[in-house]
C-alpha cells in the first residue's frame, strides 16, 4: 500500500512485455547471459557502480553516475516506463544497459556501462537494448545520444545511426541520433546476436547478481600503474 | 667498431595513458637509468623514437622536450621518425653512436600517445605512411593494405582464417600474463570464428581481417641504455649485446611490387642482421615479430628464415611458435596483445628481448634463452629493421 501523495508522485506507466533472456558466447569463450533486471536488484547494482563514479577515465565517471541516478529513479518510481538489462558472466555483473519508453512509438536509450572490457560486452548489450525496443516493444524509433567517444563509435558509426538533431534527448545537450526499424534490421546480421532460449540452468547462474572483484574491474577500467598499486 | 651492450631497460604500462607523452617517456627512461644504476656517469647521447606526436599530441621537438624534462641538458638529443619502425631505427642509431666511439652512454627512448585522438584519427595518422598519391588519396589505410595482403597470401599458401585466429589466440595467451600488456584477455577459436556470436565479437575490419586480427591502438613508452661492451661490467644488470642489426627498404606502393606477397625488405634486413651476428635463424631462442596484423607474423616468420616460405602457418599449427614451442614468437603478447604504440614498438621489442635474455621475463620467460631476434616493420614493409641480441658480452 502506498499513500495518496506517493501515488500522485509516481508516473503512469505503459505495459511493457518482458525482454526474453538470451546468451552470448564472447570472444574469450565465456558465456554472457543477457536478461532483464528487476528493481529488487537495483541496490546490488548501485553498490557495484558506486566506485566507478570516481573513475575519470573513458567517461566512466559521468556514465556510471548517470546510470546510478537512473536506476535509483527507476527503483523509487520516479522514471516512467523504464527498464534495465544486465549482462552476467557466471552470475558476475559484466555490464548494464537501460532506457525507457517515451511513448508507445518512440524509445529513449539511456546508457551502456560495460564493467568487463575488451570483449565487446557493451556492444552486445547495446544491441540487446535496441532489439528490445524494436523487436519486442515494436517501437518505430529509438533516440540515442553518445556521451563518450567510445559510444559515438559503437552506435553512431557502427550501426550507423541517423542524426535527428531536432529532437531534444532528455539526457541533455548532446545532439540526438535515431535508430529506426530500417537501420536496426540492416545492422542486425552484423551486430545483434545471441541464442534463445536460455536453459533454466544457465539462466539460474545469473541470479543473484554477483559483484565483480572490485580491484580487478577497477584495474581493468583504469588500466594504469596507479590503479595497480 | 666497438661492440655495444644494452645495460638498462625500462617500459611503461601499455594501453590508454592518462598522462602526457612526455611523462610516459620520462617514466620509461628513468626506469632504464635506474635499471642500469649508472651512478654519476653522464649520458652523452639521446635518441628518441616517435611517429605521430606532431599530429596527435601537437608536440614537436620531442627529444629536446625529453632532455629538458629529465634535466639532462646539454646532452645532444634528436628524434628519429621512421614510421612504425622508428623504435628499431632509434636503437640502430644509438648503436652506431656507441659503436663508432662518438658516445659512451646512450639513452634510446621510444614513445607514442595515440589515444589522445580517437581511433579514426589514429588510423588516419598511421595511413600517412602509405603512398600519398597511389594509396592514401584513395582511402587506403594500413588495415586495408594488410587485408589485401592477407587475401593474396591465403590464396597462394593455403593460410586460412583459422590460422590467423591462431596467431591472435597465441599472442593473447602470451599477453595475458604480461602485466604491462594493453589487452589482457584470452580469446578462443569458438569466440573468434566458430561460435554463434562471432558477427559482433569479431567483425570484419578489412576482409579477410577481423577485429582480433588487428593490433590495438596503444599508448606506451620504452627505453634502453646502450654502452660499449667493454664497459658493460660497470653496470648493475647482466648485459645483452647487440649482435647484429640489418635494415632494408622496398617500393612504397604495395601494388607496384613484383609480388605483393613477398616482403623482401624483411628478408634482406633479417639476412643482414644474421650475417653481422654470425648466426643463423636456427640459433635464435626467442623472437618478437611485428604482428600489427596476424598475417604479418606468419609472413615475417617465413621471410626471416625461421620457416620455409608458405610454411609459417604450419609451424603455428604445430604449436612451435607459442611459449613452450621450438621458437616462441612474441612471448610478450606482441603488438597484438601487448600493444602497438607505433613509434615506440621497436624499442619495446628490444626491451622484451633483453628481459628474456636476462631471465627476467617472469611468467612468459622462455627457458634458457640466449639469443633473441626482433623485426620492426615500417610502412607496409617498405622500411624494416631487424635486430639480433645475444646474452652477455
Amino acid at each position: 500500500m502506498i499513500d495518496e501523495l506517493e501515488a500522485m508522485l509516481r508516473p503512469p506507466k505503459l505495459e511493457m512485455i518482458p525482454y526474453p533472456p538470451k546468451s552470448v558466447v564472447l570472444a574469450n569463450g565465456e558465456t554472457m547471459v543477457i536478461r532483464q533486471a528487476s528493481t529488487d536488484e537495483v541496490d546490488t547494482m548501485l553498490k557495484i557502480i558506486q566506485p566507478v563514479t570516481w573513475l575519470e577515465r573513458d567517461f566512466y565517471d559521468i556514465v556510471s553516475a548517470r546510470v546510478f541516478s537512473e536506476l535509483l529513479g527507476w527503483k523509487k518510481y520516479r522514471v516512467r516506463n523504464a527498464y534495465c538489462l544486465v549482462g552476467t558472466i557466471d552470475g558476475v555483473l559484466a555490464g548494464i544497459v537501460n532506457g525507457r519508453l517515451f511513448d508507445e512509438r518512440y524509445g529513449i536509450s539511456y546508457h551502456t556501462l560495460a564493467l568487463r572490457r575488451g570483449l565487446r560486452v557493451g556492444s552486445h548489450l547495446f544491441a540487446a537494448k535496441m532489439e528490445y525496443h524494436i523487436e519486442y516493444l515494436k517501437q518505430e524509433e529509438v533516440w540515442i545520444v553518445a556521451e563518450s567517444p567510445i559510444g559515438h563509435r559503437r552506435w553512431m558509426i557502427e550501426y550507423p545511426l541517423r542524426p535527428k538533431y531536432e529532437i531534444q534527448h532528455e539526457l541533455g545537450g548532446a545532439p540526438s541520433w535515431t535508430l529506426t526499424r530500417e537501420t536496426y534490421f540492416a545492422a542486425k546480421p552484423r551486430l545483434v546476436t545471441g541464442t534463445r532460449p536460455v536453459s533454466a540452468e544457465l539462466l539460474a547462474t545469473s541470479y543473484p547478481i554477483k559483484e565483480p572483484d572490485l580491484q580487478t574491474f577497477l584495474v581493468q577500467i583504469e588500466d594504469t600503474m596507479e590503479a595497480r598499486l | 667498431m666497438r661492440d655495444v651492450a644494452i645495460v638498462g631497460v625500462g617500459t611503461t604500462q601499455f594501453g590508454r595513458a592518462q598522462w602526457s607523452l612526455l611523462k610516459m617517456m620520462c617514466e620509461a627512461s628513468h626506469d632504464a637509468i635506474t635499471d642500469a644504476r649508472i651512478g654519476d656517469r653522464e649520458i652523452d647521447g639521446i635518441f628518441v623514437a616517435n611517429m605521430g606526436a606532431g599530429r596527435n599530441n601537437k608536440t614537436l621537438g620531442i627529444a629536446s622536450a625529453l632532455v629538458d624534462r629529465m634535466n639532462l641538458y646539454p646532452t645532444p638529443a634528436e628524434a628519429i621518425e621512421n614510421g612504425p619502425a622508428s623504435g628499431a631505427s632509434a636503437v640502430k642509431t644509438g648503436y652506431m653512436a656507441v659503436a663508432s666511439g662518438m658516445c659512451d652512454l646512450v639513452l634510446v627512448c621510444g614513445g607514442e600517445r595515440m589515444r589522445e585522438v580517437n581511433n579514426l584519427e589514429a588510423t588516419e595518422c598511421v595511413s600517412y605512411i602509405s603512398h600519398r598519391y597511389a594509396e592514401y588519396v584513395y582511402g587506403v589505410t594500413l588495415p586495408a593494405l594488410a587485408g589485401m595482403f592477407a587475401r593474396l597470401y591465403m590464396q597462394k599458401y593455403g593460410v586460412t582464417q583459422e590460422h590467423l585466429a591462431m596467431v591472435a589466440i597465441k599472442n593473447h595467451d602470451h599477453g595475458f600474463v604480461n602485466r604491462k600488456a594493453h589487452i589482457r584477455e584470452r580469446v578462443t577459436m569458438e569466440g573468434l570464428l566458430h561460435g554463434p556470436d562471432v558477427a559482433n565479437n569479431n567483425p570484419y575490419v578489412a576482409d579477410p581481417l577481423r577485429f582480433y586480427d588487428c593490433c590495438p591502438v596503444s599508448d606506451g613508452a620504452s627505453a634502453v641504455l646502450l654502452a660499449p661492451a667493454s664497459m658493460a661490467g660497470d653496470f648493475a644488470k647482466r648485459p645483452v649485446r647487440i649482435a647484429g642489426v640489418g635494415q632494408a627498404t622496398d617500393c612504397q606502393a604495395v601494388h607496384e611490387r613484383p609480388d605483393p606477397t613477398e616482403l623482401p625488405a624483411v628478408r634482406i634486413a633479417a639476412q643482414k642482421a644474421f650475417q653481422m651476428a654470425g648466426l643463423t635463424p636456427a640459433d635464435i631462442d626467442v623472437c618478437e615479430l611485428h604482428d600489427a596484423f596476424t598475417i604479418l607474423e606468419i609472413a615475417e616468420s617465413e621471410e626471416c628464415g625461421f620457416f620455409p616460405k608458405g610454411e609459417g602457418h604450419k609451424a603455428l599449427e604445430r604449436g612451435e611458435t607459442r611459449l613452450g614451442g621450438k621458437l616462441p614468437i612474441s612471448p610478450s603478447g606482441g603488438l597484438k596483445a601487448r600493444g602497438h604504440p607505433v613509434g615506440n614498438t621497436g624499442v619495446s621489442q628490444i626491451v622484451e628481448l633483453v628481459l628474456q635474455l636476462r631471465g627476467e621475463a617472469g611468467p612468459y620467460q622462455v627457458p634458457s634463452a640466449k639469443r633473441g631476434f626482433a623485426v620492426n616493420f615500417g610502412g607496409f614493409g617498405n622500411n624494416v629493421v631487424a635486430t639480433v641480441l645475444s646474452e652477455g658480452v
